[in-house]
């Protein structure tokens, strides 16, 4: 299946260390040894440290803001701020309500944790210090603190000049009354909980001003360092080339490093008033309480099912928590709007609708996390699968392998007219099924567990839409669409190879994977190619790393440079070898025709230290090359993953111990497996976290309650099982070698693979989750409240 | 997360330490291991003019027998007592709740004495201590008074030590050979806080039992006349005997009003109780 054309080098997949090379990440020799640099390694002379003064109530009115005389110099409000403008981040869809958001609160505070005053000392403590003896005179308001009791008339407003506390109402429909006289129709509420995002590393923000350039350099530790710079121009009025974002090593993004800050807003503001550099690194308290939030969804949902399980149509309304403002450049509305188009998932159904709202409140924006709005219609999609199932009296893997969209139907425009370019869906959950011993575990169920704790075997999969192009993002009309996506290619006068990339990698393996992707179209050694990325001042503009589109684009885009450098590279060495152009070749590094070869190093020395030795006729262009690339298509890869889990749950404490895992993974062509299989366990651990730990609770003040790691769990070590992988390759038909983009799909379906399996665990008792996180509290509330609807009423 | 500004005294000894502790006028903290003092500077949760560091204290890291007790040193670590580096009057008990506190690193530094003064009430020791009868020695320049565990945790980050007074030693008592021991928690991941602790001492030959149900929100629930559990009496057969209903009441006297909570309690008690019996 895979295009010989665009594998100039391989000897076959895996060979090597072209595309396929399953090889160590090149980056990790300094990040294994504590050797990367983040933003917080940053050492400016005169440096001074930020610390923020920030609401500690959800919704407030701004009635005064005391600072000490002596701290004068050292803290800034809105007022100082004057001429900076709000972040705004505007959808185009129709009735998208506008919110703005000060850098620095301005009459009212709308979140815990906002912004209210910047306070700058020689170090961090002392910055506290100022900020602990700044006093605020709030009247508190009502807080917005449930996304559902928001929508109704009364409630307390967020931005009063709505009327609502809707960002955005969306409803999609085809045919579902003919879905109503199904024999089978469930119907459920299903919600995911809040979260944070918690990469390893926080945000943090270094920034300097350079009179010489008349140029700020920003030092943040951010994934999409392109928009970053967009936004912060527009915010701060000046010129887009007055300002350097360079983003060093990056722990972790997930989408927390996607948004521009107003922390980075108001550094960069600082920082040009003032004759040194200032720093700003989010604590962990910062990150739990004040930054941003992810995955709230709630869902009420029907399935309708022929007796056979098949489905006739879902009906669903879902709403989001989009908390209190609009982040740049996403929206408050991504979330949610995308639920309507991708609840479908790999199924075939005649009848669908489906009606999202976004909604403000008084917490952190809510902003797409690995998976974005996928995990949560994964989770209700596969909970209300296995129900129809229960209903019709059938193996939860029958009814799927009944539903999902078929390899001769492909490519195929699902009923959202979502366009899957590729794949054999039904392969990869009978593999899954397979592995995971499905009748194995039946018999084991029926045989009982010695301990008495009970086994259940849970299900999911999912597709996983990646490297959205022009012609999906330009509809949600949001201040970034991706168009070509560009990388630079350089031959250095001793034969080695710097590419230019505008996306970034913080965690993905980006060095390694397009050296590799250069390697293939050049035959450089991937140790003497160099990737450049994360600084706007040295990389062509990209909208960044986002929506798994990296190896897709960023990959295409290197490979299109480096065919074209290599291009340029041969006929130089054709000449050098007293050639037509037409009779040589470049292969493994060198021009080769029938007198002999030159490598690419001889070339590169000619062009930078002989030029009277290259023909007249040489483009002038030189070793040098700036090249774009779009997929022949630009509506997306479709890669996707069959989960399954097997599970024991302890009746008595609730506990939820997962026993096997297993994950059967198309990705398309996997540039270098090894990171594929990281990227998977990356994401089975935040899934992980999603199923069965993670949680932002709020109370009706609007206050956060989880501002320790004490309290929000994450998934360590010994919470994450090694799981078992298989990988399909189906090569999409529109891409570069026909990768596909995998970077969230371990994320999205644990957490509904682990709930199937609880409740499959949980169904004899007649106990059943429809939540997430499954704490051991709700598994026990669950069976207790089975054990009391058994009971006779009294 | 930068704590406040505080003063900072490291004495050499005891007595220093007592004269600091008694002169402070204004609020002072002791600090041993800082696993718990640390992040809640940090927080600004506790800001104390005054941190007293009693790491340089030799007397209190010192361990000996006294007859049929054990004295521990408060500074004397958790790792301490996993790895087996002081005498066991507790056949295997002391060493097999320490090796469960939360993870290594905290263990390498946090002491016994540390854990105590601070009450939480999920932690291990608050409830393996009392249920194993030990007694502290609290010192002020005053002099020394005696209370029994369970007289010292008052409730939730609340002990009976007044201004000026610091957990010396603790006295564990020597468990008969004809006693069992057990002990059970429930966390929702390795290393983390427990939600419900059970622990038991329990003899049938003498017919005595000290239960412990802890990890609740305040003190935990300390029964010495333990018969009740057992069906009225205690005996060989305490296992099977293990009446669940009876802790459920004394969970919902304690104010744990919550159903779900109290099962999960009740069944980790019943664990501890199955551990002892096996």
């Amino acid at each position: 299946m895979r295009n010989e054309r665009e594998f100039p080098f391989a000897g076959g997949a895996g060979a090597g260390q072209g595309v396929g090379a399953r090889m160590p990440r090149k980056e990790d020799d300094r990040l294994m040894r504590g050797r990367g640099q983040f933003v917080a390694d940053i050492r400016l002379a005169g440096l001074q440290d930020v610390a923020f003064v920030r609401s500690p109530l959800a919704h407030a009115l701004i009635r005064g803001i005391d600072v000490p005389e002596r701290y004068c110099a050292n803290v800034f409000t809105a007022a100082d701020l004057a001429g900076v403008n709000p972040i705004r981040a505007v959808s185009g869809l129709p009735g998208f309500k506008i919110s703005e958001q000060p850098v620095l609160a301005t009459g009212k505070v709308r979140q815990v944790g906002e912004l209210v005053a910047m306070c700058v000392a020689h170090t961090r403590a002392e910055a506290e210090d100022i900020a602990a003896a700044v006093t605020l005179d709030l009247e508190e308001l009502p807080a917005v603190y449930d996304m559902r009791k928001a929508r109704e008339p009364g409630s307390a407003l967020v931005h009063e000049h709505w009327g609502d506390n809707v960002f955005l109402e969306t409803n999609f429909e085809v045919d579902i009354s003919k879905a109503f006289d199904a024999p089978i129709k469930v119907s459920r509420e299903i919600s995911t909980a809040r979260q944070c995002m918690a990469p390893l590393e926080g945000r943090g923000v270094v920034a300097t001003f350079d009179h010489r350039l008349d140029q700020i350099t920003l030092y943040s530790s951010a994934q999409m360092p392109h928009i970053t710079r967009s936004g912060l121009a527009e915010c701060l009025g000046i010129e887009q080339g007055q300002i350097r974002i360079v983003s060093p090593d990056v722990g972790g993004g997930f989408g927390h490093k996607g948004i521009l800050l107003p922390e980075e807003v108001c550094l960069s503001w600082l920082t040009m008033r003032r004759s040194h550099p200032v720093r700003w690194t989010e604590d962990r308290r910062e990150h739990l309480t004040a930054s941003s939030n992810c995955r709230e969804h709630h869902y009420k949902i029907t399935v309708y099912a022929d007796r056979d399980g098949r489905l006739r149509g879902i009906d669903c309304e879902a709403t989001v928590d989009s908390g209190a403002y609009s982040s740049y450049p996403f929206s408050a509305c991504l979330e949610a709007a995308q639920i309507a188009s991708i609840l479908p998932g790999p199924y075939l159904m005649p009848a669908y609708r489906c009606r999202t709202f976004s909604v403000a409140t008084n917490k952190c924006p809510i902003l797409p996390y690995r998976g974005v709005a996928r995990t949560g219609v994964c989770f209700a999609l596969e909970l209300m699968l296995d129900l129809v199932a229960a209903e019709a009296g059938l193996e939860p893997g029958e009814v799927r392998l009944r539903n999902l969209v078929q390899p001769e139907q492909m490519p195929f425009d699902n009923i959202t007219n979502k366009h899957f370019d590729s794949g054999d869906y039904p392969e990869a959950m009978r593999r899954a099924l397979a592995a995971i011993d499905i009748e194995g575990v039946r018999e084991r169920q029926r045989n009982g567990e010695a301990d008495g704790r009970r086994i259940g075997v849970g299900l999911s999969i999912y597709c996983e839409q990646a490297a959205h192009g022009t012609s999906v993002y330009s509809g949600w009309g949001i201040p970034m669409v991706p168009g070509h996506e560009q990388a630079s290619a350089r031959l250095t006068p001793d034969g080695g190879l710097e590419v230019r990339v505008g996306v970034h990698s913080h965690g993905q393996g980006m060095e390694t994977t397009l050296a590799q992707v250069a390697h293939e179209m050049l035959g450089v050694d991937v140790a003497k190619v160099r990737l450049i990325l994360g600084d706007t001042a040295m990389t062509p503009y990209s909208t960044g790393t986002w929506g798994s589109r990296s190896m897709v684009m960023a990959g295409g885009a290197v490979a299109t440079a480096c065919r074209e450098l290599g291009e340029r590279a041969r006929r130089i060495g054709a000449k050098l070898l007293q050639h037509e152009p037409a009779a040589v070749v470049l292969q493994n590094g060198e021009v080769r025709g029938i007198n002999g070869s030159v490598t690419l190093k001889e070339i590169a020395h000619t062009w930078y230290r002989r030029p009277q030795d290259l023909p007249a006729d040489v483009d002038p262009g030189g070793l040098e090359v700036t090249a774009g690339y779009k997929p022949q298509r630009d509506t997306g890869t479709f890669s996707y993953a069959a989960h399954a889990a097997v599970v024991a749950v302890d009746p008595d404490l609730g506990a939820v111990e997962i026993l096997d895992y297993v994950i059967v993974e198309d990705g398309g062509v996997l540039v270098n497996p090894m990171v594929v299989d990281g990227q998977i366990y990356g994401g089975l651990a935040q899934g992980i976290g999603t199923a069965l730990y993670e949680e932002m609770p709020f109370d009706a003040a609007g206050q956060p309650l989880a501002t320790t790691l004490a309290d929000y769990l994450l998934p360590g070590p010994t919470e994450v099982p090694a799981p078992r992988l298989d990988h399909m390759e189906t090569p999409s038909p529109y891409t570069q070698f026909g990768v596909k983009g995998i970077g969230e799909g371990g994320a999205i379906a644990p957490p509904a693979a682990i709930a199937n399996a609880v409740n499959d665990a949980l169904r004899p008792l007649g106990a059943e989750l429809m939540q997430s996180p499954i704490t051991p509290y709700r598994v026990v509330e669950a069976i207790l409240a089975a054990r009391d609807a058994e009971r006779p009423a009294a | 997360m930068k704590p406040a500004p505080f003063g900072y005294e490291r004495p050499r000894d005891l007595q220093a330490a007592l004269a600091v502790l008694g002169e402070a006028k204004t609020s002072a903290k002791i600090i041993a291991g800082g696993q718990s003092l640390g992040p809640m500077l940090n927080l600004r949760l506790v800001e104390p003019q005054l941190i007293v560091d009693i790491t340089g204290l030799a007397e209190l890291k010192q361990v000996e027998r006294r007859g049929d007790e054990l004295v521990l040193g408060a500074c004397v670590t958790h790792a301490d007592i996993e790895d087996g580096r002081i005498p066991d009057v507790t056949r295997g008990a002391m060493q097999g709740v320490a090796g469960n506190i939360a993870y290594r690193a905290v263990r390498n530094r946090g002491t016994v004495g540390g854990s105590l003064s601070h009450a939480d009430p999920a932690a291990d020791w608050v409830s393996a201590l009392s249920a194993l009868g030990a007694r502290l020695t609290l010192r002020s320049l005053s002099g020394a008074r005696m209370v029994a565990m369970e007289n010292f945790i008052v409730g939730a980050l609340e002990s009976a030590l007044r201004d000026g007074e610091i957990v010396e030693t603790i006295h564990v008592p020597a468990i008969p050979a004809t006693a069992h021991w057990g002990y059970g928690k429930s966390c929702r991941k390795t290393g983390e806080f427990a939600h419900a602790i059970g622990a038991i001492l329990i003899d049938p030959s003498a017919a005595t039992a000290r239960v412990v149900i802890g990890a609740i929100d305040s003190a935990p629930i300390v029964i010495t006349s333990a018969a009740e559990l057992f069906g009225g009496r205690i005996a060989g057969d305490y296992k099977d005997r293990f009446d669940a209903r009876v802790a459920d009441v004394l969970l919902a006297k304690a104010g744990v009003s919550n159903a779900a909570h109290r099962h999960i309690h009740v069944n980790v008690l019943k664990r501890a109780v199955s551990e002892a019996a096996a």
